[in-house]
């Protein structure tokens, strides 16, 4: 799985790093650090980090197409 | 002479008898993004003006910046919990409560909630099989998020029936209920309020002094972190929130999630093959069907000036989140539910430094109640198009749903 | 055959060339898929690998988190396209149409899109630069190398240069309990982005997590046997170091264009705002064009100064501007408007920008608290507000960005709930300023890139407050 983030447009509300806690980190209480591979078993939560980001930041891309 | 004003927009929208289908009100609204109201006060609709106050730090969520407060004070009792103050006391709390619900403190808190959640839709589940015909309100949607969250602030499931009616009341505040006089509906949520206050203040009492457990309202009585402690005071006025935000939203999610998923099949039938689809589809929801209709006032701290209007200090501005989801200035066909919309930039939660607290634990309870539904409801129907409604146009969502399944 | 049928031909099939596979070269790519473009499709890259994200780099792949070759950008969508990855362009033919690589093949094209971007300064002196333990961080292999020296724990690093990656490079190393020592010539970390008040904010903070911060101080010397041993500084001391990283900034990648006529130098590739690149003499041409780092392009807001910006998203918007106008006709250009945004994470804080501060002539803090950290403040050039920047505090700039784009008054006047204790502006003294001469002020209106314009206003009266100097 790739993962990119754009954090320019990021605004730091960390809905993925509740949601995906092994590939979004947040550093502190607005950087976010991201896995830009996550393993495939997190492929659930990444999904659903990437649906609930409010600013549709978050960039998937997995192996199938979902 | 008097003549009898015909009623605007807003209270046309405001009016139990549009609750079923409010959105032709929303459209006709959008045709003055910003619009002043007989009272002074003004409407905003578009889903750019509205993105672009929730960003503003001139918009004031305190309602001390009102020029007339009115029962606004209320809503929020006093102390007000941090969705009725600006930074920096709000990012105070927040940050302080959020220290026991997420990251950076406690990142894994709610994904870890996953088991939990599944169990207890599994066992609501359970009791469901073999009726003919359900309650989708009483029997699933309400009971599954009040466990959630009491079980999370580490309040007794027991107590419901108590808290049940405060919380009523309470949101009955928020509402514009012509039948019922002002002054005594104000009168029943302050009472309300101090009942809850002191319901949970007699909980905090009981938490001292035993050792601290996992809940929420232990934490925070025992936490000390870089921002210091909360005084009694704002742990109950915390824990007040987030019983009642907990509470009276996530209902409405999976009621309208439901309604909606009966009202397009091919969706339904899609979601049984797909159960990842969910995701998408409460996104959706959350767009088109929001349980957050309306972001009743916010004040205007100093003027400021959104799509050529400028709104002097001290204004009420009422944000129609709802109308902003149908916007087709910004979403292609609005009307249209859609669960493979992309970049659904939604308004369902808010947005800004006042986005929903609880939102992520919402989608999780949302999408694990809804697809548990969707697995097990046998050829389900809808017995009654459109279901009545809850008296409240702020925070929309059927009364009751029933359902006729087998 | 009409200009029409010509596009549509093109259109159909056609030959673009991308030179500088990254990423604005592949979502250059992506969008001339979505914009119809069926034609042939190749991509050019001196590096072997597919495009990868930079910004990782001096963060999640330095603190070991994220693999080296973990950095692979999501696709969009499929591109179709033909990948000459591994070989260098090594020149151009302009009248020709052919782009030349280093392996001496010729790739013909009908239209080119250039986007080699920004490569590492190197340390000036060679043979000390080639000592083992020497380092500069911009490809993946760098930042892989760098990392693995980072593991083994080493006694001491030292960061040459406080911008941007230095600084993040020197937050990873106290995030892992490795002593750093970082040195700089200004007065202070981020001072050249950012002027000298944010740069002695961000020097606070540098210390605050037990930075051995040096400022004023040039590096003069590496010494080792080999392996780099020893710094030596300007003010006659010395370190020990086992890692030296050199952060001196990019270089733009523009010398395989010496000679092709384009107006490429070190300062980048000269376009207009629709991407076009320019031809030595300042004439634009139809079948060149620039996106990214690489790229040196006029942005009215600025008083149509021409911008080189090395921010990911400005790489990201300005090749969907320059892949919409290669397939569009004349009458349907899309002007790059979109305001540069920047972010930098260290030390566990979130900074970023909007607008350009350089230009600044004031800053003032509008909202929040300096002390704690979190605060935005604003810049202010000429009474208007130019830019902004934020210390965790990102949910604001969106405000901000809108204030740059309504030319709104500097410094903001109303009053706002989180408003600090001292709202006066000071001088935002950066190390070379920029000067200005002339003072159109534009409006930008729109929020998609096809909608985006500008219209001119007229110079207000000057305020009171701007009399100041
Ligand atoms: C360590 C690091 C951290 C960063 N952090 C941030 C950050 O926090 N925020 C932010 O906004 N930005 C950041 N950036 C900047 C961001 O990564 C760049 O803006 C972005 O990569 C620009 O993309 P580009 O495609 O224009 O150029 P590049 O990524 O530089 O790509 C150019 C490509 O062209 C290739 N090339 C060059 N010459 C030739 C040639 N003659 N023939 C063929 N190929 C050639 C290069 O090898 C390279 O692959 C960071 C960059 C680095 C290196
Ligand atoms: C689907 C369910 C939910 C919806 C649609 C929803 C919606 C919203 C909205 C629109 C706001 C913004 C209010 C404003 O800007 O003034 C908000 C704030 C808030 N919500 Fe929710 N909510 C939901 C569930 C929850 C849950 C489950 C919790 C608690 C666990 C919660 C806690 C809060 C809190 C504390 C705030 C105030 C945040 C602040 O002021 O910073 N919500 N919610
Ligand atoms: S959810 Fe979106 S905005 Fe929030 S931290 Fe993640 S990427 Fe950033």
């Amino acid at each position: 799985m790739r993962v990119v983030v754009d954090l320019a447009r990021c605004q730091g509300y960390a809905q993925c790093a509740f949601l995906a806690p092994d590939a979004f980190r947040m550093q502190g209480e607005e950087a976010l650090a991201f896995h830009s591979s996550p393993d495939d078993a997190q492929r659930d939560q990444v999904l659903r980090a990437a649906a609930a980001c409010p600013v549709q930041a978050i960039l998937v891309e997995t192996a199938e197409p979902s | 002479m008097t003549v009898a004003q015909a009623p605007s927009t807003l209270q046309r929208i405001l009016d139990y008898s549009s609750r079923a289908d409010p959105y032709p009100l929303y459209a006709e609204l959008r045709g003055r993004p910003v619009a002043r109201q007989e009272d002074g006060g003004y409407v905003v609709s578009t889903y750019r003006e509205i993105s672009t106050l929730l960003h503003d730090p001139h918009l004031s969520s305190d309602a001390h910046s009102l020029e007339d407060p009115g029962p606004a004070l209320a809503e929020f009792g006093d102390p007000p919990a941090f969705i009725g103050l600006d930074p920096p006391r709000h990012d105070r709390l927040r940050r302080m409560a959020m220290r026991h619900f997420g990251p950076p403190h406690s990142p894994t808190l709610i994904d870890d909630m996953r088991p939990d959640l599944t169990a207890i839709v599994t066992g609501l589940i359970e009791n469901l099989a073999g009726r003919d015909q359900i309650d989708v309100v009483d029997d699933f949607a309400y009971p599954f998020p009040v466990t959630v969250i009491c079980h999370l602030l580490g309040v007794p499931r027991e107590d419901e029936p108590r808290f049940h009616r405060w919380v009523e009341a309470i949101v009955a505040l928020l509402d514009f209920d012509p039948a019922k006089d002002p002054q005594e509906r104000l009168r029943e949520g302050v009472q309300a309020r101090k009942d809850l206050r002191h319901y949970l203040a007699e909980l905090l009492r009981s938490r001292r002094g035993r050792p601290p457990g996992d809940d929420l309202l232990s934490r925070l009585a025992s936490d000390e972190g870089p921002d210091g402690r909360m005084t009694d005071e704002e742990i109950v006025s915390t824990a007040n929130l987030l019983l009642i935000a907990g509470h009276e939203t996530t209902v409405n999610l999976i009621t309208n999630g439901v309604l909606t998923l009966l009202r397009h099949p091919e969706v339904l039938e899609r979601l049984r093959r797909e159960p990842e689809m969910i995701i998408r589809t409460v996104e959706e929801l959350l767009r088109y069907e929001p349980p957050v209709h309306i972001i009743p006032w916010r004040a205007a701290y100093s003027d400021l000036t959104v799509a050529g209007v400028t709104i002097p200090k001290g204004s009420r501005i009422t944000l129609m989140l709802a109308s902003g989801n149908r916007d087709p200035a910004y979403f292609r066909d609005p009307d249209r539910f859609d669960p493979d919309r992309r970049d659904n930039r939604h308004l369902g939660f808010g947005s800004g430094i006042h986005l929903c607290f609880g939102a992520p634990l919402a989608r999780l309870e949302t999408q694990i109640a809804l697809n548990g539904l969707v697995r097990h409801l046998k050829n389900p129907r809808l017995v009654a198009d459109p279901p009545p409604y809850r008296q409240s146009a702020v925070l929309r969502g059927p009364r009751h749903l029933l359902v006729r399944q087998g | 055959m009409s200009s029409e049928q010509s596009l549509k031909a093109f259109r159909r099939d056609g030959r673009i060339v991308i030179v500088g596979a990254s990423l604005a070269g592949l979502r250059a790519a992506e969008a001339l898929r979505d914009e119809g473009f069926t034609g042939a499709l190749t991509l050019i890259g001196d590096e072997a690998c597919e495009p990868y994200d930079r910004p990782p780099l001096s963060k999640q792949v330095l603190t070991g988190w994220v693999p080296a070759d973990g950095t692979a950008l999501p696709r969009r969508r499929e591109i179709g396209a033909e990948w000459l990855l591994g070989v260098a362009a090594s020149g151009l033919d302009l009248a020709g149409k052919r782009v030349r690589l280093a392996d001496g093949r010729e790739i013909p094209y009908d239209r080119l899109l250039i986007t080699t971007g920004v490569r590492a300064r190197s340390w000036p002196d060679e043979a000390e630069a080639a000592l083992d333990g020497v380092f500069v961080v911009r490809t993946r292999d760098d930042s892989g190398r760098l990392r693995e020296r980072l593991d083994a724990g080493p006694g001491r690093v030292l960061v040459i240069g406080a911008g941007f990656a230095g600084s993040e490079i020197a937050s990873v190393c106290r995030e892992r309990g490795i002593p750093v020592t970082v040195a700089e010539v200004a007065e202070a970390p981020l001072v050249g982005a950012l002027g000298s008040m944010i740069g002695s904010i961000a020097a606070d903070l540098q210390r605050a997590h037990g930075v051995d911060l040096r400022c004023g101080v040039r590096v003069t010397r590496l010494e080792g046997d080999g392996r780099v041993r020893r710094a030596h500084f300007s003010d006659g001391d010395a370190i020990d170091a086992e890692v030296v990283v050199v952060a001196l900034g990019g270089v733009r990648n523009t010398e395989w264009l010496r000679d092709s006529g384009l107006a490429a130098d070190r300062w980048g590739v000269a376009c207009d705002s629709g991407c076009r690149a320019f031809d030595i003499n300042g004439l634009v041409t139809d079948d060149v064009f620039v996106a990214g780092d690489v790229a040196r392009c006029p942005h009215p807001v600025y008083e149509y100064r021409f911008l080189s910006l090395e921010h990911w998203a400005n790489a990201v918007e300005q090749a969907q501007v320059a892949a919409h106008n290669m397939v569009s006709p004349p009458t349907d250009r899309w002007p790059h408007l979109s305001m540069p945004t920047f972010w930098s994470m260290q030390f566990g804080v979130n900074i970023k920008s909007v607008g350009v501060p350089v230009m600044a002539d004031e800053i003032a803090v509008t909202q929040g608290s300096v002390e704690e950290r979190r605060f935005v403040a604003a810049y202010g050039y000429r009474g208007r507000v130019i830019a902004a920047v934020s210390f965790d505090n990102a949910k604001w700039l969106d405000h901000y960005r809108q204030l740059i784009e309504t030319a709104a008054p500097f410094p903001p006047s109303c009053p706002t709930p989180d408003r600090p204790a001292d709202m006066k502006p000071v001088p935002a003294d950066f190390p070379d300023p920029v000067v200005i001469t002339h003072g159109a002020t534009v409006l930008v209106t729109g929020h998609e890139p096809s909608e985006r314009r500008v219209a001119f206003v007229r110079p207000g009266p000057l305020k009171p407050q701007e009399k100041r100097s």
